[in-house]
């Protein structure tokens, strides 16, 4: 089972992304953005960063990459694909994930932990996390406010989409202060309606060691892990 | 006398007798783009030409040393293959003009200092100084400055670990940006800034435009009213094409395509190509038509002297040329064979098949020095002389400590390292504001270093060798308290104007006391910048020593962050308790003093003291351990309870004034933790190392309680930090 890392000009989370998913015994490998086929990969994780240099608008340039077409395919035939942060943005440019990401409320970049829960665990990256367990992960963006239409929360929200949802941290007293950047629902990360396009705006390829301060992200490789296990090659 | 020069000399500012010893080395008259090269060459940026003989000094040798100053940046040996470069450069004067771009290009400039090395840049640290908070200037400086640095290294994916910023009204007219970068590389990737003969010299990188023309030059001058005119002098940072060209040199240089590496900085092409040659020991010719250009009718001046980011000189392996040109072309950039390295030793410009400038390559390369008489300023020998016995006690000892700890200087800097991507790259091991210093493990081993930079304005500015010496023990001893072995640093040099007595005095006394702190801590400087005539129409900047220190940690697990973890841990005191009032942070605070002398400091002691921590934390015995630094131990107890809101009750037993016991400030003092289990084998350590200590009291509940011989002073932690938190969340929400 292979995962392709897919590296955008500009994108400079593609290597953590790498190092989580061979941490848990996955095969990665990098992919440049030029591409034109993913033929042999099962999986593809769009990093983070500034593909293009958020030029334009953080992910619109990235969407016309010729490796977004495979990205596409690989989407439409049901196997993973997850968007990190720049990755999720590029991934709701390019259609594959409803809505858009807008500036946080506060206007700049914002590099903290954060906590979310976990809202589903019937998919291909939250089988290893407990239903509503709460996550502390690291964000790092200024562009993560998620936004969408009436309707289009609405939808989510019946169909479960919502993945992640940014919490008060466990034991602390609740407030407004749980969500780092105004997204709507307290939305962090969705999937399609098919459950197999995961987008997020938290870091967890940053959290998978002690040595980095957590390893609660761990759960979603060591997830994608099972799950491609029993996909067809 | 300015009348009567000749205009050339009026127009690049050349002082009459350089003009005439580049005559004698030309042997004849230079042509306006040859002065050019010169006034560049030889500023004090490029040429070092006030600072080299005093440069000279300091120790550069050690055993880990592989590459000492001269070279883009300096590089240590970590051990199993493994090695670092590391550098510290300024960017004050386009930061104080264009806060934004000023920061962004200092960030973009030194992380291509340490890709030259053939390293990877995995951290970023700065080192910034403006006047006082208060200041609607200072708050526009400081959002201005922050938003570049997180502009370009959040961008270019290097994290900015750690850092450091004062306030402090001499550096209102002249703020300071010193950017650090941290590279990762194999010991035999390592690459210098050589070409051999007949090689083809690669221009790669972005375009050149009109930007930063005579940027090192600018650099070099006092600032006036007349510099705000100067934002042409001030380059503009593309961290996406800073992305592309690290890429491609790293890529080119794992692929054995390239034989040397010359970062495009300040000064441009003329710096670069001229300075690669000099030191391959040849001569380069320089075609100007072939330079890649931004826009139409550059002339060959402008083409020179542009400091257009995003460049760097690249010299390839005999046939690996089209293999160089098209990796570049795969990152989309230029890569153009711009010059060749010849033996007659002159660098020569040629444009439209004319030769524009040809000099003696060593002439450009080597500028005269100058050794000046210092002298010092009197009212700072009577500040530094002042007695401070008089000073009457505060009426409540209780409410100088959040009054204290929500100073500009002391209070949090979480606003600022929050705008920072500080964990990109998944190597950052303590988060900002976490330890003493940075940690970053080095992935497939088991290793990690530790770095830091400091330096304490107020120190410096009465007692500039003492200030100089405190600088690089703190930043050494913030190092070691994280339980890092300091291998060598590098220095940011920031002073006024040297052609003055004072100024002169400042430079000579920063740098020998930086030489005896160095000789005895026995570290080595391996690479650093100076940044001279760092002064407004009325304020010369205190001596800014900015001394970076980069350590090794042999097992990242044997580390110590400096919050309170443990309920029941024992805190224990290496050095005295008492420190004292001399340029202390409470003094300004509370009497709005800077007077007196900074504390002494026992070298010696020092290293012991530095050594035993080290050693404490390498057993496993110790993983909470905290410097004592400005605004003395009750700040310091503070500071420890943020982390995870434990709080402590300590004893303090000492008789010196209460206010020197809490807030006093002295070197070679450490808190440190420790249980139950390992309190006697810690303590009998350190009674072996032969150093003071005491037991203060234990951590535990909510609340921060110091008994003192005649009082009872207690806070609750959630106080105290919402104190300290407040200050610069007002600036940056």
């Amino acid at each position: 089972m292979r995962v392709a890392v897919v590296q955008f000009p500009g994108s400079n989370c593609d290597q953590d992304a790498l190092w989580a998913l061979r941490l848990v015994g996955l095969r990665a490998e990098l992919v440049w953005h030029t591409e034109g086929s993913l033929e042999g990969f099962q999986a593809a994780v769009l990093p983070g960063g500034f593909s293009y240099g958020d030029y334009l608008r953080a992910g619109a340039l990235a969407k016309f990459s010729p490796v977004m077409q495979e990205v596409r395919r690989l989407a439409l035939r049901g196997y993973p694909v997850v968007g990190i942060c720049n990755g999720f943005q590029v991934l709701t440019e390019a259609g594959l994930l409803p809505g858009a990401l807008l500036a946080n409320t506060n206007l700049h970049f914002t590099c903290k932990e954060v906590y979310l829960r976990v809202e589903r665990t019937d998919l291909p990256f939250t089988s290893a996390y407990a239903q509503g367990q709460v996550l502390r992960l690291p964000i790092a963006h200024a562009e993560g406010r998620y936004y969408a239409d009436e309707e289009t929360l609405e939808r989510l929200e019946q169909n479960r989409q919502v993945v992640f949802r940014y919490a008060p941290a466990p034991h602390a007293a609740g407030g407004p202060d749980h969500n780092p950047n105004g997204s709507l629902h307290d939305i962090a990360g969705i999937v399609n309606e098919g459950g197999n396009v995961l987008g997020m705006m938290p870091h967890p390829e940053r959290a998978v060691e002690e040595v980095l301060g957590g390893t609660d992200g761990l759960g979603l490789f060591w997830s994608l892990k099972a799950a491609l296990e029993v996909l067809p090659a | 006398m300015q009348e009567t020069l000749p205009p050339l000399l009026q127009e690049t500012g050349i002082p009459l007798h350089e003009y005439q010893e580049i005559v004698r080395l030309l042997g004849r008259e230079p042509n306006r783009l040859e002065l050019y090269l010169f006034k560049v060459m030889w500023s004090e940026h490029c040429a070092y030409k006030n600072s080299r003989p005093l440069l000279g000094l300091l120790p550069k040798d050690g055993p880990a040393v592989l590459q000492g100053p001269g070279e883009n940046a300096g590089v240590v040996d970590i051990g199993e293959g493994w090695a670092v470069a590391f550098k510290i450069e300024s960017h004050n004067h386009p930061s104080a003009v264009e806060p934004v771009q000023g920061a962004a290009t200092g960030v973009g400039g030194i992380i291509r200092d340490i890709v030259a090395m053939g390293a990877r840049p995995i951290a970023l640290l700065n080192s910034l100084r403006f006047g006082e908070l208060s200041s609607p200037r200072t708050r526009y400086l400081l959002r201005g400055v922050v938003g570049g640095i997180a502009h370009y290294g959040n961008a270019i994916g290097v994290p900015t670990v750690g850092g450091e910023v004062y306030f402090h009204p001499a550096y209102q007219e002249n703020p300071l940006v010193n950017a650090m970068c941290v590279g990762l590389l194999r010991v035999e990737e390592l690459k210098r800034s050589r070409a051999s003969l007949g090689r083809p010299v690669y221009y790669v990188g972005s375009k050149t435009g009109r930007d930063g023309i005579g940027g090192a030059a600018f650099a070099s001058e006092e600032l006036s009213e007349e510099n705000e005119s100067k934002r042409p002098s001030v380059q503009v940072g593309d961290p996406f094409m800073g992305k592309l060209t690290l890429e491609a040199t790293l890529e080119a240089i794992r692929q054995g395509l390239v034989e040397g590496v010359q970062d495009m900085g300040a000064a441009g092409l003329t710096s670069s190509l001229s300075e690669m040659a000099h030191k391959s020991g040849l001569g380069l010719e320089l075609n100007l038509d072939r330079v890649p250009r931004r826009e139409p009718g550059m002339t060959p001046l402008e083409l020179m002297l542009s400091e257009s980011q995003e460049r760097m000189v690249l010299v390839p392996r005999p046939g690996k040329e089209k293999d160089l040109e098209a990796l570049a072309a795969r990152y989309g950039l230029d890569a153009v064979p711009v010059a060749h390295t010849v033996a007659e030793p002159v660098f020569r410009v040629v444009a439209g098949g004319e030769v524009v400038a040809e000099v003696p390559i060593r002439a450009l390369a080597e500028a005269p020095t100058y050794v000046r008489e210092g002298r010092e300023d009197p009212a700072i020998a009577r500040a530094r002389a002042r007695d401070l016995s008089d000073l009457p006690l505060p009426q409540d000892l209780e409410g100088v400590l959040p009054r204290l700890l929500a100073t500009p200087n002391l209070c949090s800097r979480s606003p600022i390292f929050e705008r920072y991507d500080h964990q990109v790259g998944t190597n950052t091991v303590l988060l900002p504001g976490r330890g003493d210093a940075a940690i970053l493990r080095i992935k497939g081993t088991r290793r990690a270093i530790a770095v830091k930079v400091d330096a304490n304005p107020r120190y410096c500015r009465l007692a500039p060798r003492l200030g100089a010496m405190h600088a690089l023990a703190e930043a050494a001893r913030n190092v070691s308290v994280v339980g890092a072995r300091p291998l060598a640093y590098t220095d940011g040099l920031n002073l006024g104007n040297p052609e003055t007595p004072e100024g002169y005095f400042e430079l000579s006394e920063t740098l020998q006391g930086l030489a005896e702190a160095s000789r005895a801590l026995g570290l080595p400087v391996v690479s650093g910048n100076v940044s001279l005539y760092n002064e407004g129409p009325s304020h010369r900047i205190p001596p800014t020593p900015m001394v970076g220190v980069l350590g090794l940690l042999e097992e990242v697990e044997r580390r110590a962050e400096l919050g309170f973890r443990k309920e029941g841990e024992f805190v224990v005191l290496i050095g005295p308790e008492g420190g004292y009032l001399g340029a202390s942070e409470y003094l300004w605070l509370e009497h709005g003093l800077e007077a007196g002398s900074p504390p002494p400091l026992e070298l010696a002691l020092e290293a012991r003291v530095q050594a035993a921590i080290r050693e404490l934390i390498r057993r496993g015995w110790v993983q909470t351990a905290h410097d004592v630094a400005e605004g003395g131990l009750a700040v310091a107890l503070a500071e420890m309870c943020f982390s995870y809101g434990l709080g402590a009750t300590v004893e303090l037993r000492s008789q010196v004034r209460p206010d020197a016991l809490l807030f006093g400030e002295a070197p070679s003092r450490v808190l440190f933790t420790v249980d139950q289990t390992h309190l006697h084998p810690a303590t009998k350590h350190l009674e072996e190392a032969g150093l003071p200590y005491r037991i203060l009291g234990q951590v535990g509940g909510d609340r921060l309680t110091i008994l003192l011989p005649k009082a009872r002073l207690e806070w609750g932690v959630g106080d105290l930090r919402r104190a300290w938190e407040a200050p610069l969340r007002e600036v940056l929400p």
